[in-house]
């Protein structure tokens, strides 16, 4: 496997200087991703966020006795899509089994999950970090019950829990130990949450809690075999994975070299501090005592299913992002930035289709996003729309209205809606390409300034200045070109 | 009038339809029978009669209308591992406290979606724990039967109703309901069916949803009845059954109407004797009552043949695996975070441990303690999946009975009812009541009692029948020869009504 060449093969550049030479950091990630599904992975209650505690809640997730788990088949299809996205093995039998330990945001007293048989296997995503092209080994894909929340600060001597996400569906994506440095494993989450929004089977909200990973880090001198790793619990966001390994890293390195040995233990990041804190030692660890749950059957699928599931799925940011540099002449860069979200693409498709597919990118990365980023707004509340900016677009194109015209036609749509070129018609924006109307006033120019055009006859870029005059007293109306012709013509240039 | 708690199903359902009594009449035979009898044999932990009460007098306003369901008017015990809506149920464990569910277990509502009442939650060992009802937080079941004294005379020394649906059998055999729900995860329908000469059945995994009904062992639970006939126990079992989206190991699969199979006798049935349940040290009158058995299927018509089941011999040591596994996970929702008992302790752990060591029992907490024991890390392999194995073995040797035999005959246990804390001491001999019957749930199959005779001390022995998988019918038309030859067990003298 690809993996396997990364692990030989360290990139200088993604080394860590210490006092005793360079080291080489091994990241491996458990992402928890909320399964988007309306209930639970194995009751009917919601799943919807931000409701008064323990209102989304049934018999089943509060675990009253007698109760029995029931499969949503909703949440296994989101599983098989993700899988399929990943380019991974789905296995078309799998079995929950029961994770047991005591805690009382978890009413079964154990987690349904899936150990020795998950219902997907290896797959793959790719990365491009520094311009180099990764491919990042998936070892598995499992789905589980998320527990439930404790709250500590809501009266002086009791804790309380919310239940709301007891029960709720989490895939755990466990990736290969291939990352090489935070970089890496940023942008491993980046796209990892990139495809599930893609694909539909998890919104990625890290703010919301929807997604977070586990990450496990560990160091070694470049050859030697692996190094004692720790296991930085439930970090979410993407800046602080990157903080959490920089700082574990460090960390491992100068216990090292200073004699010490690294701990087998789970930490927890504290984003306020910037670093790692010891939460229990592999002593203190956990016997889960997993055993196949005896109320569920295996869960077992035909591959027609799969195939269904299969051609169903849109297509996904690599094979867009390919498509758009072929068939629209982008960047690698521009092709980056606009599949980056999937409504980003569609935008951007709506624009260019018909049109010159690198002024439609220019226009909706530079403009759009711009103006977007500048007013916090999502593409999906932009004021104006892909129609509108494709009218845009198409006035330019037909030089109908010149560049800067159309930043200021895109200021009036912005705020104040409208068919760009029913605007441009009613305002005349138009571009003035009548050279009659432009020699007047080229001749204008030049009456009004005898000894500009004298010191222009020495200095033949003046030209500039007559442009800049003519466009003025034309209100930014005259095709550009045009003016040059003319002038240079006139002024004997 | 005559006793109506005396009555079987079908006579009280004949009896009702014939308006010879009303649904009221009935109840509250059984509503003071129990008033008088339950102080003596402690069958029923809760009573409810108000509730009984309620229910019949729908059930006559039904009789007038016309519109009488299956079960219109039957009065029966519930066992308290079935929840029931508003009304205390405890598996008959301290962990519970006074818990009240809010929902009714699916069997519980079939039956009185059929028309039945019930008179109140039956009894029964701790969570299911236990083959003599000695391990209830509310107390022993006494047995009705009592055995014959030197004198020949009865001794009034207390014998065990078995377990764990010791509750039920009491007081199905002291005509204290017409019949009871019950459950069974390694014999706890059978062996105290057998011990109060009733009839239990235990039907094939997956016929009766399990929904509602307090978890022991979840691959092994199945409800059932336990009923004085055997036509009793089929009008039973068709209400009971159901197909449950809810439960998603109950199997899809049309419930047959087992009541019209009774007449049709074993003609040309194929009978198979396991020699493996000759088992060492087995007494004279257990033989005698299995070849009893053997004659009778064979003089109706029946074919005996002698089968082997070789891995007989391991069912018992993996079913002690698998169950405890399990109910170690399944019992670990009673934390006493959210409902039933709770003892506060110092901290979280310590609340925990306090709760659940006052909660539970000794008996419960020993198996407990064997499944957290047989799922550790580095034993799991030994212990939980090589039980597993065994239990694949074990359903294989049934599957290649299947090939020569239609039933399998048995005995139902190797011993007539004990006396309190013959057994109780010694947890292995109270395991071997299981002997005969584990199989059958580590197989999944259906299996029933059936009343067959009397000990040598006057005391009742049952015949196990076992089938294949869904074909109770088998078993019911067999019992019914099986009951004819023998006759019905009613227990000699009401002693527990004298107060």
């Amino acid at each position: 496997m690809s993996s396997q060449k990364i692990a030989e093969k360290p990139t200088s550049k993604n080394l860590i200087a210490g006092a005793t030479g360079d080291w080489e950091v091994i990241i491996g990630l458990e992402v928890h991703a909320q399964v988007a599904s309306k209930s639970k992975l194995f009751s009917g209650s919601s799943t919807g966020f931000g409701a008064e505690p323990n209102s989304h809640v049934s018999l089943v997730d509060a675990a009253m006795p007698g109760m029995l788990p029931v499969i949503n088949r909703e949440c296994i299809a989101q599983a098989i899509r993700t899988g399929l996205g990943l380019k991974a093995q789905i296995n078309l039998k799998s079995v929950f089994d029961r994770k047991n330990y005591f805690y009382p945001d978890l009413p079964q007293g154990y987690q349904i999950s899936q150990y020795k048989q998950p219902i997907v296997g290896e797959g793959e995503i790719e990365i491009e970090v520094d311009g180099e092209l990764l491919k990042i080994g998936v070892e598995r894909l499992h789905l589980e019950q998320d527990a439930g929340k404790s709250l500590h600060d809501q009266h002086p001597d009791y804790s309380y829990v919310d239940l709301n996400r007891s029960g709720v569906a989490l895939m755990e994506i466990v990736s290969r130990p291939d990352l090489r440095s935070s970089k890496q494993a940023q942008a491993y989450v980046t796209k990892l949450r990139t495809i599930l929004r893609y694909l539909g089977t998890s919104d990625g909200d890290m703010e919301k809690g929807n997604l977070r990973a586990d990450v496990n880090v560990s160091v070694r001198k470049p050859g030697d075999k692996l190094g004692t790793r720790c296991e930085i619990k439930n970090v979410n966001s993407i800046r602080f994975i990157g903080q959490a390994i920089e700082y574990e890293a460090r960390r491992q390195i100068d216990i090292i070299e200073d004699g010490g040995k690294i701990n087998q233990e789970t930490r927890l990041f504290d984003s306020g501090k910037g670093e790692t804190r010891s939460m229990r030692s592999k002593e203190e660890a956990h016997d889960y005592r997993y055993f196949p749950d005896p109320d569920l059957l295996p869960l077992e699928f035909t591959q027609s299913y799969v195939d269904e599931l299969q051609s169903g799925l849109p297509e996904l940011p690599d094979e867009k992002r390919a498509r758009f540099m072929k068939s629209f002449g982008l960047s690698g860069y521009d092709a980056d930035v606009l599949v980056a979200e999937r409504s980003s693409a569609d935008y951007f498709e709506t624009v260019a289709k018909g049109r010159d597919g690198k002024l439609a990118a220019n226009w909706v990365i530079n403009e759009l996003f711009g103006r977007l980023n500048k007013e916090g707004k999502a593409i999906e509340d932009s004021p104006v729309s892909a129609g509108q900016l494709g009218g845009i677009v198409d006035l330019i194109g037909s030089n109908a209205i010149s560049g800067k015209i159309a930043k200021d036609l895109f200021e009036i749509v912005w705020t104040e809606g409208g068919d760009p070129a029913d605007i441009v018609e009613k305002r005349g924006m138009k571009q003035v390409t009548d050279t009659g109307a432009i020699e007047k006033a080229v001749d204008a120019v030049i009456a009004a300034n005898p000894d500009k055009v004298e010191q222009a006859k020495a200095k033949p870029s003046m030209l500039g200045w007559f442009v800049g005059q003519v466009m003025k007293s034309t209100g930014g109306k005259a095709n550009p070109a045009a003016v040059n012709d003319i002038l240079k013509a006139k002024l004997g240039l | 009038m005559t006793d109506l708690t005396k009555l079987t199903i079908a006579e009280a359902r004949d009896g009702l339809q014939k308006k010879d009594f009303t649904a009221i009449e009935l109840t509250d035979a059984f509503v003071s029978a129990i008033e008088k009898g339950n102080g003596a044999l402690n069958a029923y932990v809760l009573q409810t009669p108000e509730h009984a009460r309620a229910q019949a007098k729908e059930s006559d306003k039904r009789f007038a209308e016309g519109k009488a369901r299956p079960l219109e008017g039957l009065p029966l015990g519930n066992k308290d591992l079935f929840c029931t809506n508003g009304i205390r149920t405890t598996a008959c464990s301290n962990i519970l406290g006074n818990f009240k569910p809010t929902y009714e277990s699916t069997v519980g509502q079939n039956l009185w979606d059929a028309g039945a009442i019930m008179l109140g939650k039956l009894n029964n060992d701790e969570f299911a724990m236990g083959s003599s009802n000695e391990t209830s937080a509310f107390g022993n079941v006494v047995n009705p039967w009592r055995r014959k004294g030197k004198d020949g005379k009865a001794s009034t020394d207390k014998l065990v109703p078995g377990g764990s649906s010791g509750g039920s059998s009491s007081a199905v055999a002291a005509n204290l309901c017409l019949a009871a729900t019950a459950t069974d995860t390694g014999g706890s329908i059978r062996q105290p069916a057998a011990l109060t000469g009733t009839v239990g059945i235990k039907p094939t995994y997956g016929r009766c949803s399990r929904w509602g009904i307090v978890a022991f062992a979840s691959s092994l639970d199945q409800a059932g009845p336990i009923t004085k006939t055997v036509r009793d126990s089929a009008i039973m079992l068709k209400a009971m059954a159901s197909h449950d989206p809810k439960d998603t190991t109950s199997v899809d699969a049309p419930v047959p109407d087992y009541e019209a199979v009774l007449g049709k006798g074993v003609k040309g049935l194929r009978v198979g004797i396991p020699k493996e349940y000759r088992v060492d040290g087995m007494s004279a009158e257990i033989q005698k009552l299995w070849d009893d058995g053997i004659a009778w299927l064979k003089s109706a018509g029946a074919t005996i043949h002698e089968i082997s089941l070789p891995h007989t011999k391991y069912a018992l040591p993996a079913y002690y695996i698998v169950a405890p596994a399990e109910c170690s996970s399944n019992l670990a929702r009673y934390d006493g975070m959210r409902y039933g008992l709770r003892v506060n302790g110092d901290d979280l752990i310590d609340t925990y441990e306090k709760t659940r060591a006052k909660g539970f029992g000794r008996e419960v907490r020993r198996r407990i303690l064997i499944g957290t024991y047989v799922l550790s890390a580095g034993y799991y392999d030994a212990y939980y999946l090589k039980a597993q194995k065994v239990r694949t073995l074990i359903k294989r040797d049934f599957d290649e009975a299947w090939n020569t035999v239609d039933v399998v005959l048995t005995p139902t246990t190797p011993s007539p009812a004990f006396a309190f804390g013959e057994k109780s001491g010694d947890p292995l001999a109270m395991y071997l009541e299981d002997i005969f019957t584990v199989t059958v749930n580590m197989a999944g199959l259906p299996g029933m009692s059936v009343p067959a005779g009397l000990s040598s001390q006057g005391t009742p022995l049952g015949l196990q029948l076992i089938g294949k998988p869904f074909d109770e019918e088998t078993l019911f038309r067999t019992a019914q020869v099986i009951e004819d030859a023998a006759g019905r067990f009613p227990v000699p003298d009401a002693w527990w009504m004298k107060g």
